[in-house]
């Protein structure tokens, strides 16, 4: 009799936990991510593979090293976006540090990107600049640090594939204004302050024309030598 | 005590006798001279910790540059103004000021050379601030790096830049002197009301901000439109808006000191002054805020019943919003607003959606935005902008079904209303 009465009390246990658990306003956010960055994902997309609009990038593949700097330097105000600005300004850097590491291995499909306007001159001119640059005026390949599969080179140079061809530009302008801007010394500043605007229409125009990489992972630290230095890479 | 002695033992192992008694000599010294600068020691830690609770960093540091050198602009309807450097460099900073000089700063508004502060300083709340406490905030100022950058010079307009204006604004608005304890509340509400008045300067946001730049203190706490930053502050007053008196002491303290709570999540420059101020503050602190302010009398805000413009609005924008809630924001939020406690916040019964300015739920809406990463709440979640994927008519209709389901209070909100908030500075 006692060991029935003790069974009930287990049973009606269980009844009331169940009931708790399906009461609505305990219901919990999912602890993963992908929840914790949806606020990104409207823009970037969940996978951070980018979205149709010409101005929110990719993110998804990009070396993390990369994306914490960025992420840090839309805080701190190095980069100047102000809906980024904002929504960053109030996360430490831990929590940065783990928000590239989640886009740095997502690995979502590249993007149809819209097909160049640019005649064949222009395309290319930006394949010269990417594959060999311009020795005469200083002007490095994009090639020599983002490699020659253009996927970028751990742990902080990104790869330049699946952007749309406004972005790419509107990137490269802003280094040679000022307004995106890293630590000294100051690399992609130097080599954006050497193009002229038709340099950069040519570069964006034939990067955002590659076909997707068969391998879409940054080369490994160290793989290729650097022709000037760069305040981002770890000495 | 039993540190030293054993200390004194391990001597006696290792030395000879007369080793020792030079040692007792030199030990006995140190000892002292430990003692005096643990003293310092523990002043500074205080002074850091008060600094943190006034939130000088806030404004005394660019984000990411050097502690305390200043130069953060700060936009106000009367021109731009550029915090000074307070770091202990003796040419640009404060180091030759005197515990005095910074006393009298905070208590009277008055710079070392006798010039008077603009009240973007908020002295009006500093000057309740006690001497001892002001002396340890400046032990820890002078305990930091020195930060060589001259100050920048403000940029006021005519006739704001006359600072000889300021007299008469103090005669309006500042009222000098330090926090005189209520006897007949218990000494937790006393701290509560120091902090809060005080080195908390929250009247700095939650006291309407009238033309000539004052917050007048029949008024206090009862909210206002911060201005240049279009972010309504709500009342902590009106039970209708922030005021507290619904809420739990707990609810309140996990606001305040993770930036989430069971009711709702600080957002933009709550969020700021979470991150930098309040998440550092002691329990014993916060919980003394949460009694005060909980107990801010209610008043003002009462409900004033719809127009009926307001409701013809309501009911054409009603269908859509519940919509674009269905198929946008249901996933977190609940299909019934419930939220998912505590990171995806409620909406139904959320004061913050319904009060009588919509500028906050509208901003949330275009905007997203995250709560601060705090100590106890290191990875928000973060709520997604809406301001590029939803015109104004579906911000204005998803505005107004969240402000009017599920018994909520509020009223419609028009696409004017949204539109005139696409531009807010987001700075």
């Amino acid at each position: 009799m006692r060991h029935g009465f003790k069974w009930l009390l287990f049973a009606l246990a269980i009844v009331a936990a169940r009931a708790f658990a399906q009461d609505p306003g305990a219901e919990h956010a999912p602890d993963t991510m992908q929840a914790r960055v949806l606020a990104c994902a409207a823009c970037h997309g969940r996978q951070g593979q980018g979205t149709d609009s010409d101005y929110f990038p990719r993110l998804a593949g990009k070396p993390a090293g990369y994306l914490y700097n960025q992420l840090v330097a839309f805080r701190d105000g190095q980069r100047k976006y102000p809906p980024m600005n904002y929504l960053l300004a109030y996360l430490p850097d831990p929590y940065l540090r783990q928000i590239a590491t989640y886009f740095a291995a997502e690995r979502p499909p590249f993007p149809a990107l819209a097909a160049s306007s640019a005649g064949g001159d222009v395309m290319a001119t930006g394949q010269t600049l990417v594959t060999r640059g311009d020795p005469g005026r200083h002007i490095p390949a994009c090639a020599s640090c983002h490699g020659s599969a253009l996927t970028g080179m751990e742990p902080a140079i990104p790869g330049l594939l699946g952007l749309h061809a406004d972005y790419i530009s509107a990137q490269l302008g802003a280094w040679r204004y000022g307004t995106r801007t890293a630590s000294a010394p100051d690399c992609m500043q130097e080599v954006a302050a050497r193009l002229s605007d038709g340099d950069v229409t040519a570069i964006a125009a034939w990067l955002s024309s590659r076909p997707a990489p068969a391998d879409p992972v940054p080369v490994p630290h160290g793989t290729l030598k650097m022709p000037l230095a760069c305040g981002s890479e770890p000495k | 005590m039993s540190g030293v002695r054993v200390r004194i033992f391990q001597t006696i192992r290792r030395r000879t006798l007369a080793s020792l008694c030079v040692a007792a000599v030199l030990s006995a010294s140190a000892i002292s001279s430990r003692a005096a600068s643990a003293n310092d020691a523990s002043t500074i830690a205080r002074g850091e910790y008060l600094a943190r609770a006034g939130d000088c960093i806030a404004c005394h540091t660019m984000p990411g540059g050097k502690l305390f050198g200043g130069q953060r602009p700060m936009a106000t309807p009367f021109g731009t103004l550029y915090s000074p450097n307070i770091s202990p460099d003796r040419q640009t900073g404060i180091g030759k000021w005197s515990a005095g000089q910074f006393y009298a700063m905070m208590h009277t508004g008055h710079s070392s050379d006798g010039s008077l502060l603009y009240p973007a300083m908020p002295f009006a709340a500093y000057t309740k601030v006690t001497r001892a406490d002001s002396d340890a905030i400046f032990a820890y100022l002078k305990s930091v790096p020195p930060v060589r950058l001259a100050n920048r010079v403000h940029d006021m307009r005519f006739p704001y830049n006359n600072r000889s204006l300021l007299l008469g604004w103090r005669t309006l608005y500042f009222r000098e002197g330090e926090f005189q304890p209520d006897t007949a509340q218990s000494v937790e509400w006393n701290r509560g009301a120091y902090l809060v008045q005080g080195l908390g300067h929250c009247s700095m946001c939650h006291t309407a901000i009238n033309a000539l730049g004052g917050s007048s203190e029949s008024k206090a706490f009862e909210g206002g439109l911060i201005p240049m930053q279009a972010w309504y502050a709500p009342s902590l007053t009106s039970n209708r808006e922030a005021g507290l008196g619904e809420w739990s002491i707990e609810d309140i303290t996990s606001l305040l000191r993770t930036g989430v709570s069971r009711r709702g999540a600080v957002y933009g420059p709550m969020a700021e002054v979470v991150y930098d101020s309040l998440q550092y503050l002691s329990d014993d602190d916060i919980r003394a805020m949460a009694v005060y302010l909980k107990s801010l009398p209610p008043h003002g805000g009462e409900a004033t019943p719809p127009s009926a413009t307001a409701s013809e609005e309501k009911d054409r924008l009603f269908p859509l919003g519940g919509k674009i809630y269905d198929a946008q924001c249901a996933t977190c939020h609940g299909a019934k607003g419930l939220g998912k406690l505590p990171d995806f916040p409620p909406l139904a019964n959320n004061q913050s959606i319904q009060m009588t300015s919509s500028v906050n739920p509208i901003r949330m809406v275009l905007n997203g935005g995250y709560p601060p990463g705090t100590g106890r709440n290191p990875r928000p979640y973060g709520m997604p902008p809406f301001a590029q994927s939803l015109s104004d008519e579906e911000v204005a209709a998803v505005v107004t079904f969240i402000r009017t389901a599920w018994g909520n209070h509020g009223t419609a909100v028009s696409a004017r209303d949204v539109s005139e908030l696409r531009s807010a500075p987001l700075d």
